[in-house]
C-alpha cells in the first residue's frame, strides 16, 4: 500500500471518529455544566436522585426483562422449527420479523389501542396489568427483527438437525431438545438479541407515551422539555447503557466456552 | 420371526421411490451392514428403523413390536451419526450420560454407567472435556458411548468413519466390531465403503436403486455375487465376454458375460488353470508388497495381482505374457 492510500485511509478513520466522538464529547462536556463556571457532576446526580428518574428506569428494565423472556420463548422455537422443518418458510417469516423495521411504532400503537381499547372484545387498556401486557408486546414486536436475526445467526453455527435427532435417539422430546440442546447452544446469540432487545426499550418513547406507561422514555423527553442540563446527563447515561450493551454482547461471545461448536 | 424384522419396507418423496420392497430380518446380536452408492436407500431405510422417517408401507418390528408410528425417542434405540452430532454445551460425561438423565436415572446410577462406557471406549480420563477438545476419532467414539449407554436393543451406525483419516478409521472400526461382541447388540451399519463392509460384517446388504441387490455375507457377496451391479460394486472386476460358442480361451463356459477377481488371474501358467489367455501388459502399478498389473486379453482390459518378489521384477508395459485362470473361479454375471 503506498503513502497516498495509508494517509487516506487514515483520514477517512479520522474523519468517522470525528464525527461520531465530537457531538458526544460536546454533550457531555455540556452535561457537566450545571454549576456556573465549573465542571461538576450536579445534573447527574440531580438526575439520579430523582425518584422518578429510578422509578421509570426500574419500570422500562422490568418490562425490557419481560420483553426479552417473551421475545425467547417466541424466537428461538420458531427460528428453530423453521430451520428444521420447514426451510422453505424461511424468506417469509424473515420478512414478517422484519416488517417492524417499516411500520413506524406508532402505527402499531394506535392499532393496538383500536383493537384493544376497553370498549372492545379484549379490552387490555381498560388495567394497568393489561396495559402493561400491550406495552410488552409492543417491545416484543419491535425487538422482532434483532432478536430473530440474532438466534437465527446463532442456529446456523450448530447443526440443528443432526442435534435434534441425536437427542431424539437419546429419548428427549421436544422441549428438552429445545431447553437442554438448543438454547444452551445459541445462548450468546440469544443474549446478543437480550442485549439489543434492553437497550431499544430503554429509550422507546412512543409505544410507552401513547399507552400512557411510566416509562423511562417518556421521562426523558418529559426532562429534556422542562430542564437545561439535567437532558444531556441522562443522554450521556442512556448512551452509557447502550454501549453497556453492546460491550456485553462482544463479551459474551467472546468468552462462549465452547465457541467451537461442531457444525 | 427375527429380532429385527424389515418386511416390504417401501418409501417414496413425491413421485422418487427410494426404498422399494425392502425385506430384511436380523437376528439379535448380529452386525448387519448396508452397503451401496449414495441414493442407494441405504440411509433412508436406516432412517426409517430410528424413526426419521415414516415408511410409505411396509413394517418394521423390534422383539416383535411395531415400530412404525412410534417417535424416535420411543423406540429405545442407539445412533451414531457421520458428523458426531455430540452435544457442544455438555462435557464428554454428560453427553455420555444424556440418555440416562432424560430417562430420569438416579445420578449416582448414571455416573457408573458413564465411568463404565469410558472404559468400554478407551477415554476413561476424558470425561471432563468438551466435544471440541477431542480429536474426530475420539468425539466418535464418544458418540458411540452416548448410544450405548442407555442400553439400546438396537445400534444404528450411519457412516460413523466417513468424516475420520484412513489410519483411524481402520482402528475404530476394528474397536467398534470388539464391542458390538462384547455387547452382543444387534447392529445395522450404514457405509458406502466396500472394504469397511466386509471387514466388519457378519452379513452385507447390497443396496441398489432402493432395493436389496444380495444379502449375505461378506465371503459370499465378494466370491458369489449373484447380479452384475453387486459383482461390480464389491471388490474389483474384469469381466470377460464369452465367445458365439460359449468359449473364454477355447475352454466352454456359456453364454452371457463373466468376471473373475484380479487375485484370480495368474501371471503366467498356473499348474491346472484351463482358461490361457495371450495378453499385452499396458501398465504396472508397484503397490509395495503387491503389484498392480493390466493387460489387454480376450478384448478385454484385465487387471491382476501379483506378489512383489525382489528375484523376479513384474513385466514391463508392451511385454507379451500370458495370464492363466481357472473356469471354476469364474463369475456368471446376471442383472
Amino acid at each position: 500500500m503506498n503513502i497516498w492510500a495509508r494517509i487516506a485511509g487514515w483520514a477517512a478513520l479520522i474523519f468517522g471518529l470525528l464525527y461520531f466522538i465530537l457531538p458526544l464529547a460536546g454533550l457531555f462536556e455540556f452535561s457537566l455544566r450545571a454549576r456556573r463556571g465549573v465542571y461538576s457532576f450536579d445534573a447527574y446526580a440531580k438526575v439520579l436522585a430523582d425518584p422518578e428518574f429510578q422509578a421509570t428506569f426500574g419500570y422500562s428494565v422490568l418490562m425490557a426483562l419481560v420483553t426479552i423472556v417473551v421475545g425467547v420463548l417466541i424466537v428461538v422455537p420458531t427460528a428453530f422449527w423453521v430451520r428444521l422443518k420447514m426451510p422453505w418458510a424461511r424468506p417469509y417469516v424473515e420478512f414478517i420479523t422484519l416488517l417492524p423495521l417499516v411500520i413506524p411504532a406508532i402505527v402499531i400503537v394506535f392499532g393496538y389501542i383500536r383493537l384493544y381499547n376497553t370498549s372492545s372484545w379484549l379490552p387490555l387498556t381498560g388495567s394497568v396489568m393489561g396495559t402493561n401486557f400491550l406495552l410488552a408486546m409492543g417491545y416484543t414486536v419491535l425487538a422482532l427483527p434483532y432478536m430473530y436475526r440474532a438466534v437465527d445467526t446463532g442456529l446456523r453455527t450448530i447443526d440443528v438437525g443432526t442435534l435434534t435427532e441425536a437427542a431424539q435417539v437419546l429419548g428427549a422430546g421436544w422441549i428438552s431438545i429445545l431447553g437442554r440442546v438448543i438454547l444452551p447452544n445459541v445462548v450468546p446469540a440469544v443474549l446478543s438479541g437480550a442485549f439489543l432487545t434492553f437497550a431499544i426499550v430503554i429509550g422507546e418513547f412512543t409505544l410507552a407515551a401513547l399507552l400512557d406507561r411510566p416509562a423511562f422514555g417518556p421521562y426523558l423527553q418529559r426532562i429534556g422539555a422542562n430542564k437545561p442540563y439535567e437532558p444531556f446527563a441522562l443522554s450521556v447515561i442512556a448512551f452509557g447503557i447502550t454501549w453497556a450493551c453492546m460491550g456485553l454482547i462482544q463479551l459474551v461471545t467472546r468468552f462462549s466456552k465452547h465457541t467451537k461448536a461442531a457444525r | 420371526m427375527s429380532f429385527l424384522d424389515i418386511s416390504h419396507l417401501e418409501k417414496s418423496f413425491g413421485a422418487n421411490r427410494v426404498v422399494k420392497d425392502f425385506t430384511l430380518g436380523i437376528e439379535k446380536g448380529e452386525f448387519i451392514s448396508l452397503l451401496g452408492p449414495s441414493g442407494c436407500g441405504k440411509t433412508t431405510v436406516l432412517r426409517m428403523v430410528a424413526g426419521f422417517e415414516t415408511p410409505s408401507s411396509g413394517a418394521i418390528r423390534i422383539g416383535g413390536t411395531d415400530m412404525v408410528g412410534r417417535r424416535p425417542n420411543q423406540r429405545n434405540i442407539g445412533m451414531v451419526f457421520q458428523a458426531y452430532a455430540l452435544f457442544p454445551n455438555l462435557t464428554v460425561a454428560e453427553n455420555v450420560g444424556f440418555g440416562l438423565k432424560i430417562k430420569g436415572v438416579p445420578r449416582d446410577q448414571i455416573n457408573a454407567r458413564v465411568t463404565e462406557m469410558l472404559s468400554l471406549i478407551g477415554l476413561p480420563d476424558l470425561g471432563g472435556r468438551y466435544p471440541f477438545q477431542l480429536s474426530g476419532g475420539q468425539q466418535q467414539r464418544v458418540a458411540l458411548a452416548r448410544a450405548l449407554a442407555p442400553k439400546p436393543q438396537v445400534l444404528l451406525l450411519d457412516e460413523p468413519l466417513s468424516a475420520l483419516d484412513a489410519k483411524v478409521r481402520v482402528s475404530l472400526r476394528t474397536e467398534i466390531r470388539a464391542i458390538q461382541r462384547e455387547l452382543g447388540i444387534t447392529t445395522i451399519f450404514v457405509t458406502h465403503d466396500q472394504e469397511e463392509a466386509l471387514s466388519i460384517s457378519d452379513r452385507i446388504v447390497v443396496m441398489n436403486g432402493g432395493i436389496a441387490d444380495q444379502v449375505g455375507t461378506p465371503f459370499e457377496i465378494y466370491n458369489r455375487p449373484t447380479t452384475r451391479f453387486v459383482a461390480n460394486f464389491v471388490g474389483q472386476l474384469n469381466v470377460f465376454r464369452a465367445d458365439a460358442d460359449g468359449r473364454i480361451g477355447g475352454v466352454s463356459v456359456g453364454q452371457g458375460d463373466f468376471a473373475a477377481r484380479p487375485e484370480a488371474i495368474s501371471l503366467g501358467r498356473s499348474p491346472g488353470a484351463d482358461i490361457v489367455l495371450p495378453a499385452t501388459v499396458t501398465e504396472v502399478e508397484f503397490l509395495g508388497s503387491v503389484i498392480r498389473l493390466t493387460a489387454e486379453a480376450a478384448g478385454a482390459r484385465v487387471a491382476l495381482d501379483t506378489f512383489n518378489r525382489a528375484d523376479a521384477p513384474p513385466p514391463t508395459i508392451g511385454t507379451q505374457v500370458e495370464l492363466s485362470l481357472f473356469a471354476r473361479d469364474l463369475i456368471a454375471l446376471a442383472g
